[in-house]
This record gives structure tokens, sequence and C-alpha cells, in this order.
């Protein structure tokens, strides 16, 4: 970048923010406005990074090239934007707003904060990511494609909590009958990732980006062992491996060879319908639900244009994983498997939930 | 020297990335932003971060980083004009910082607080640099030494400086931390989510109180009040004593504290978890436990600002370690710089254990390139801070709305809650309480920044120590006396020891006149009932989430116990003695020309009328009724200086992309930015 087209983007950018707007016109062009791209976190977030990473993206695919500002709305583990938003109807289609699977599980575990409706809302994109768990080298020798043989040995995890995304890792180490111990109350997966790394903490989980930048390293020098990825949705919607990691076998896999574990039932559902929400379609972008057709529909193009870029898949994967992008139908698609989750599954976890750590939601 | 052969390479090449017209260009682009935007307390890194964040894709990395670090570094030098001038706690860095820069100010001496601090700033950043640039090859295995009983023992070395800054009766002091303490603990606990003091039909109180918020509250709403009671300008007298090389003067007369406390810094900002919160304590207790003739700190000694400035910039520059090598950001404006570093160029430099192996020179462009914003800054804000320290001869009554529109904008930017707004009135009316009843205010804020790290240090460390003793006896003993564990237990058993010593003659609150039973009495019983209210709360917790109830009720216990104490002393003890400390019974304030609860109805109203206008039209009704009625002045003058307030609250804010608290009317009608 010049620094004379920095400068025109800055100039452009504050005069637009400070609300010299130009007229606007009868088509959808958003020439001379600014979008706001709300996300019910701080500014130092995943969403934060994955709504940066689009938002330049989107200003140059939207007609008019609109300045596309990113705006946080942090509180109330992201259920006080998701409220706000709810409140908020269609203006000129300059509002677009993130949610990610920390939004979706209250909404699914029917937290009392929740006053907001997916179903209310339009998705206009979805993306996801995959997880994978790992363990010390001492233990990590024990695994054997099974959990058999780590039954015996207990294992003390760093956890945010176990309403928060820990609830996929640690529903799937219950089902393999390991003995995981969570130590709640750490602020990102970063610090478990510390954790694990000073020996404090024996088993870690990370987000596909965070083992790539932070534990893959640990694996090649020999301190850590991954054991398995929760894998991806194929197009049927069955669990196959994730393509960010084809050598590690899926939790599917781990849990069919060992032994107590089932692929069916109503814990398997259960972790299937949070792993869903939680993993491969964790991030959603919506337009209040009063939005005239062809606003959505140029919001579409727009994704759309901006996943068909010839440079796409090398930027994204750097920068948010190499996971498939949603839009249109498809993010509506997404949306269904990811706020749908029947209520025996949901009764489950709040069992589970209830027995194992003693939270209650209500 | 395997290691100097790979170094030595990597830190030429830095400088050459680093020495380039272009990219020094940005740098001060950046650091001139950062000290425009660095004048909103409580603000500056984060917003002017987020701003930049747009232009980040797909950027040459070194120019971004030149242009973003410019901006980072900045900050915690340019917040201390807001904290020596007006006793605004800009962050959690320039906190000490306030105790005697601000007493200072009212000396007239503000020009040279403000270039001590400066001079001890840049001082800071140099050493944290060429500290940095040898310790970073070897900071792994250290950072890693760092487990949660070593976390925790020096959150309790930061917690043990409430000993020297109790003030005259020690019991005071820690039933003012355990009060901190006690408010630090109200909202969703981290460990259990069990609600504290709050309720799930009050989101607000759920999320916990901000920093910032606690932070104006506690410091800055009282001596405005104050001030503005007595109707006079900051500086006594409205004249300028010591200049600006007065206090370039005293940095270098104090050069081996600056040093100590710059290491002071850099080590203690290394430690991945515990941020700033604690250095500029720390740094000020050591600072008072090194001077001889205690009796000046907190009316304006200046080894007080010394101390804690040449630590805070050097933290900044420690705080890069666990940023860079572990991904783990140390403060806010660190995780978005993470964010941001992966947008730059390709997205080649992915933060993290690769950057020593496949960035280096990257990794030492960073370090030297803080370190040279902070030379750029610090020279900038010595030259402006003759000029800008004549603020203090200024009538403080054509100051005092400034500072309450900056403090409102400041408070509201935290959550964007208009009950942001309320917690910070409430938060000021214990803060001016805990001054007229000479109840040690930065014992309180201590109490309360260390709040949650003490709670969640506690419970992890229990649990893994627990898990080791299961283990067995040795490796559980192993776990929790480490021998950092050890050395640091020593520390603060001295630094207790001789805090007690010293505390007597530290009055941060000066001088205080005792007088009758009565008012220092209710407000003890206040507080007690408080106390016995969050108790009660915290008890209601059920047992199988004994993580989230155990720190309540054992500080709670505590504080209780000392006001059980307190007021035995209360009814034992004779009128006029001195744990009845009054600012109302003699002293600047009993004298002030104006009562408190008519000045803070100023304040009052202003929130009020936010309520049902929203803030920029309650605003200018605030500035023409300040300026017309308090302040007496012509209607010319009282229209340009609010077109003047309004024009600079737009400007930034639209700048910054910030919006305002919206009232009832914002609710009913459509308005444009900036009224709505």
């Amino acid at each position: 970048m010049t620094i004379s087209n920095f400068t025109r983007r800055a100039v452009v950018g504050l005069i637009a923010a400070a609300g010299i707007a130009a007229p606007a016109a009868a088509e959808v062009d958003f020439s001379g406005k600014t979008i706001e791209w709300v996300i019910p976190f701080s500014e130092t977030g995943g969403s934060a990074k994955w709504a940066n990473f689009f938002a330049p993206l989107l200003s140059e695919a939207l007609p008019g090239q609109p300045t596309v500002v990113v705006k946080f709305m942090p509180g109330a583990g992201s259920t006080k934007g998701a409220n706000w938003f709810q409140e908020q109807k269609h203006d000129d289609g300059t509002l677009l707003f993130g949610t990610s699977g920390s939004t979706q599980f209250p909404y699914l575990l029917s937290d009392p904060r929740v006053r907001y409706e997916y179903n209310d809302w339009i998705p206009v994109m979805a993306s996801g990511t995959g997880g994978v768990a790992y363990l010390n080298a001492e233990d990590g020798a024990k695994f054997d494609g099974s959990a058999n043989a780590l039954k015996d040995t207990n294992f003390i995890y760093g956890s945010q909590g176990a309403t928060r995304l820990d609830l996929v890792p640690l529903l799937a180490w219950q089902m393999l009958g390991m003995n995981v111990e969570p130590v709640f109350g750490i602020k990102g997966r970063g610090d478990g990732r510390l954790m694990f790394e000073r020996g404090e903490a024996n088993i870690d989980y990370q987000t596909s980006s965070g083992y790539l930048g932070g534990s893959a390293p640990l694996v090649e020098a020999g301190q850590a062992v991954p054991m398995m990825t929760w894998g991806a949705l194929d197009a049927d919607g069955n669990i196959v491996r994730d393509p960010t990691f084809p050598d590690i076998p899926t939790f599917k896999e781990v849990c069919e060879a060992t032994d107590g574990c089932e692929t069916s039932g109503p814990a398997w559902d259960a972790w299937k319908a949070f792993f869903v929400a939680g993993f491969p379609v964790q991030k959603l972008a919506f337009v209040p639900g009063d939005t005239p057709q062809e606003i959505v529909d140029a919001y579409t193009a727009a994704f759309q244009a901006v996943t068909e870029r010839a440079d796409f898949a090398e930027i994204s994967s750097k920068r948010v994983g190499k996971y498939p992008v949603f839009v249109g139908d498809g993010s509506k698609a997404a949306l269904q498997t990811a706020t749908n989750v029947d209520d025996s599954a949901k009764q489950y976890v709040l069992d589970w939930l209830k027995e194992a750590y003693g939270v209650e939601l209500n | 020297m395997d290691v100097f052969a790979t170094a030595l390479p990597a830190l030429g090449d830095a400088w050459g990335l680093i020495l380039q017209p272009i990219v020094l260009g940005y740098l001060v682009l950046g650091v001139v932003m950062g000290l425009a935007v660095g004048v909103f307390p409580g603000l500056g890194g984060i917003a002017g971060l987020s701003l930049l964040l747009p232009f980040m894709f797909g950027m040459d990395p070194i120019l971004g980083l030149a242009l973003m670090i410019g901006m980072v570094a900045v900050v915690p030098t340019s917040d201390t004009f807001a904290s020596v001038l007006m006793g605004i706690p800009g962050s959690s860095a320039s906190q000490a910082t306030v105790l005697d820069g601000f007493p200072m100010a009212k000396k007239g001496e503000a020009a040279r607080a403000l270039s001590a601090a400066f001079a001890s700033s840049l001082f800071g950043g140099l050493v944290g640099a060429t500290f940095l640039t040898m310790f970073i090859l070897v900071a792994r295995p250290i950072v890693l030494a760092f487990g949660l009983p070593e976390m925790l023992m020096i959150t309790i070395l930061g917690l043990s400086m409430v000993a020297i800054l109790a003030g005259r009766i020690p019991l005071k002091g820690v039933a003012a931390a355990g009060l901190g303490l006690m408010i630090g603990t109200i909202g969703e606990a981290d460990a259990g989510g069990s609600l504290r003091m709050a309720t799930y039909d009050i989101p607000y109180l759920t999320d916990g109180l901000k920093l910032v918020i606690v932070g104006l509250g506690i410091f800055a709403v009282p001596e405005i009040v104050s001030l503005l009671r007595q109707d006079r300008s900051i500086a006594q007298g409205a004249s300028l004593g010591a200049g600006w090389l007065d206090g370039v003067r005293d940095w270098a007369a104090n050069i081996w504290l600056s040093v100590r406390c710059s290491i002071i810094g850099v080590v203690v900002g290394v430690i991945p978890g515990l941020g700033g919160s604690v250095v500029d304590w720390i740094a000020y207790g050591h600072s008072v436990q090194t001077t001889k003739d205690k009796s000046n700190f907190g009316k304006g000694e200046v080894r007080g600002v010394i101390g804690p400035e040449s630590s805070n910039n050097a933290k900044e520059g420690g705080g890069l370690v666990p940023t860079l090598l572990f991904g783990i950001p140390g403060s806010g404006s660190m995780a978005i710089f993470i964010g941001a570093v992966a947008l730059l160029g390709s997205g080649d430099i992915e933060v993290g254990p690769s950057m020593l192996k496949d960035n280096l020179d990257i990794t030492y462009s960073i370090v030297w390139l803080l370190a040279l914003a902070n030379v750029v800054g610090t020279i900038l804000c010595i030259a402006a801070s003759g000029g800008i320290a004549k603020l203090t001869t200024i009538r403080f009554t054509y100051l005092a709305p400034f500072l309450f529109m900056l403090i409102s904008f400041a408070a509201f930017q935290s959550g964007q809650n208009f009950e942001d707004l309320l917690a910070l009135f409430a938060i000021g009316l214990i803060g001016i309480f805990l001054r007229r009843f000479d109840w040690s205010r930065p014992a309180f804020l201590i109490g309360f920044v260390l709040s949650n790290p003490v709670e969640k240090f506690t419970n992890q460390a229990f649990q893994i120590a627990s898990f080791r003793f299961r283990k067995s006896f040795g490796e559980g003993m192993e776990y929790v006396f480490s021998p950092i564990v050890i050395v640091l237990i020593v520390i603060t058993v001295a630094s207790v020891i001789l805090g007690i010593r010293q505390a007597k003659m530290i009055m941060a609150e000066g001088e205080v006149q005792s007088g009758s039973k009565r008012a220092p009495l209710v407000f003890l019983l206040v507080i007690m009932a408080y106390l016995v209210v969050a108790l009660v709360n915290a008890n209601m917790i059920p047992d199988y989430n004994m993580t989230d109830k155990i720190i309540p009720l054992v500080v709670g216990c505590v504080a209780l116990f000392c006001c059980v104490v307190l007021l035995i002393q209360m009814m034992r003890r004779p009128e006029g003695d001195a744990i009845f400390a009054d600012k109302e019974i003699a002293g600047e304030d009993a004298n002030a020309p104006h009562g408190l609860w008519s000045t803070l109805a100023w304040f009052a109203g202003l929130i009020a009328a936010t309520w049902v206008v929203g803030f920029i039209l309650a605003l200018i009704g605030f500035l023409v009724a300040f300026f017309r009625i308090r302040a007496g002045s012509s209607w010319a003058m009282t229209l340009i200086l609010t077109a003047c307030g309004i024009g600079f609250m737009c400007i930034m804010a639209g700048a910054l992309n910030r919006d305002f608290p919206p009232g009832l009317l914002q609710g009913m009608v459509d308005l444009p930015w900036p009224l709505k």
C-alpha cells in the first residue's frame, strides 16, 4: 500500500465516521456510507480477528465500496450485544452483526440472559473452524488410537468454563472414560496452552489456528502428542477428518476404538449437536430480520465475491483457517444445523453439566 | 556464543529495517496519533489501534509495525499528563503516579513532575529494550518457571504494598483494601459462574466493575469535587514554581532508583497473566522503602513519581515477551496488536514460539521500535510539558466541567452502558468519603485491582497443588514451595514488616484533622453493613461451587473483623483522636466556599440529563448552565467555551468512531450522529 492510498482511506474513514455521509441512492449502493459490523465481544478476541479480516474485503466487494468499521459491544458473555441486536430494525442496510459459538451455546442451553432468537435474523455468511486435543509426552506414549490405556490416568485441563466451547472437549473426554479434572477460570485458550507448557496441565485442546501457531511446535519438539481432532462435516452432515489435519484421527474414530464409547445414542447425539454449533458453524454474520431482499442479496453477492477471490484460499488459511465459508443459502443451512438441537440432546447436556460440575442455568 | 552468532546479525538486520526514512516517518506519525488519542483517560491504546486496524491488511509489515508501535508506546507516557495535572489515572500504569504527581501539581510544580516522569519513562523504556535484547533469547524457560504458585506470590507481594500505604491507622488501610477486594468480586465468578452481589436482572453487574471506572471514581471524582468546591486553581496561588529542567535534574539525581524500578518493570512485565496491574505499586513501594526521609510521600515527593514512571514503560517492553513468544497478550492493546500482526503483509508473521526462529529480525525491530517510539514521544511530551503545566494555573471552575465531560465519556467507553455513568457516580461517592475520613484510597484500589488475580490464582494453584499432593507428598511440596516462591515469600514478609513500621509517616491524604465521633462512625457502619450483606450473599452460593465463595468469605471476614475492632476503638477513644479523621472539620474542604452536595449535584445533573436526552444534548445544557451560573461567565464566554467542549468531544469521538450514551429521547426519536 502506498502512503497516498493510506492517507486517502484514512481521510475517507474519518469523514465517513464523523457522520458526513452522502445522500443515499435509490438502488443498493453504499457509496459514501459506513457499514457498522457489530461484534458482541471485546477488541481482543477471536471474533474481532475474524471481523477485522473480512471487513476490508467486504468493503471492496460491496456496491459503492462503503467503509466497513468493526464495532465492539462486549458484555455478559456476548448475550448483551445479541439482546441489543434483537431490538434493531432495518434502517438503510448499514448494520451487520457477528456471533460466535459463545453466543450460540447460551442460546442452545436456554441461559436466562438470552433474550434473542436466532430464527428472527437473516444470516449472510457463516464460517467455521476445527479443534485438536493433545496430550503431554508421557501420557501421549500410552495413546494407541484408543483411550483404553488412558482411563487410569488423572488429567488436569485449563478450562474457560463448562458452559462455553470447552463443553465439547470435556464431554468428549468423559465419553471416552477419561478422568479429566478441569481447572476453571482461565481467560483464553492461550492461557490453557501456557498451563500445559508449564506442566501444570497435562491435556489441552486448541482451535485450529491456535494449534498451528502455538502447539504444533510443541509436537515437533516432542513435548506434546496430538490425540484427536473434533473432525469436520461433509456435505451430508457426517463427521470426517479435518482437512487441515488429515493425519490426526477424529474423536469419532477414537471413540469407536475405545471400549465403552458409542457413536450413537443420546450422549453422542448431544456431543455432535454442540460440536456442530461450536466448530463447523462457529461464526455467523447477520442482518436484521426485516431487511429487504435486495440488501440481503447485495451482502450475499459481496461475501460470495470475497470467497471467490483468486487469493482467498491463501490469505484466509493464514488468518482464519482453511475451512469453508458459507454464504447465502449455505449460511441459512449452516444456521439451521448450528441452532437446532433436539430437546433430548439439550436435556442430556444440562443434566451432565449439573451432575459433573454443579452448573445450573436457571 | 552460539546465541550471539544468530542474535547479532538479526539485530543488525533489525536496525537496517528501522533506520529507513519512511519507517521512521510512520513511527512519528504513530506517535503523534498516539499522543492525540492519549488525552482520553482509560481509552488510548485500544481505541487508537482499532482505528488503525482497517489499514493493516496487506500493509508492508515493518511500516505497519512502526505505525502501531508508535501509537501503543506513547500511551503510558501521554496518560501521565492526566494523572499529574488533574489527578485522573488514565490506566493502571499511571495509578501510582497520581499519589505524588498530583500533589506536586497542586504545589505549582506540575512542569517539574511531568518532566521527571517523562525522563524516567524514557530511561525505563531504553533500559527495558536493552535488557530485552539479551533476555528474549533465553526468556522461554524462565517464563515457564513462573507457574500459578509463583504468580500468586507476586500478586500477594503487590497486595502487601497495602501495608505501606495504609495510612495512620493500619486497620483502616486493611479494611479499605478488603473492601476493594470485595467490590472486585462483584459479578459472575470466573471459576464456577456463580453470581456475587449481582443478578441476571441487572446484566450490567454480572460483568463486574471496570478498572477504569473504579480508578476514575476513587481518584479523579473526589479531587475534582474538592477543587471545585474551593474554587481555586490546581496550583496553589495559581503560580508555577519549579520548571521542566528541575524535573530532569531530579531524575538524574535519582538515576539508580530509576534503574532499579526499570528492572522491576521489565521482570514483572515478562510474566504473563499479571499485566501491568501490580508493577507500579511494587515500584512505588520500593521507592518509599529506599528513601530515607519518607515524610513527603503522598504530599509531592518526586521519587514517588520517578519510581512508578520508570517501571511502567519498561513494563511495556517486558510485556512483549509473553506477547511475541507465547502469543499471549499482556494487555488489551497487545491483544489487538497480535490480531493486527496477522493481517500484515502476506500474513507470514505468526506471533508465537516461531517468532524467535523465523522472525528474529522482526522481533528485534519490534523491541527497538518500541524504544525509539519512547524516545520520540518523550521528547515531544517534555517539550510540551512547560506549556501544558499552565493549565494548573487556570481557575478550576473553568476546567471542572470539561473534566466531568471527559471522565463521563471515558467511563462510558469502558462498557458502552448508561450504567457506566451510574457506577462512576457511585464509586465516586465511595471515593469522596474514603478521602474525607482518611481511609487509604490507594489501598482500596490495590485491593480492587488484585481481587481477580488473587481469587483466580488461589483457586487454580490450590486445585493443581491438591492434584500433585494426591500423587505424592514430595511432588506437592516441590510444586508449592519452589525456590522462586520461597524468595518471593521472604521479600513479601520483609516488605510487610518494613511497611508497617513506615506506614505512619506516609499520609496519602496529607494532614487530616480529627473531630466529632458521629460522621466517621456512620461511615464505618455503612461499610460494615455492605460487608455483612456481601458475606451473607457469598454464603448463599452452594458448596459445590466452593471456588466461587471461599475468597469473598475469607476476605469479607477479615475486613469485617478489622471494622469491628475499629468500632470498638471508636467507642472507647475520645473525640479528636486520629481515628476520627474528618476533612470537613478543618482544612481546605471545610473552608471551601461551596458545599459538597451542591457541587456534586452538578455532576449528578449531567448524568440525569444524559438519561433523558442523551449525552451531547445533556452536555450542552450542562456546560451552558455551569459556566453561566456557577462560574458566572458572560454569555459570550459561556457560548464559546461550550462550543469548544462540544466540538472537541465530537471531533475526537468521530475520529475514533465512538458513540455517546443515548437517553430516553433517543429511544423515541431517530436523531443524526452525534445526537443519537
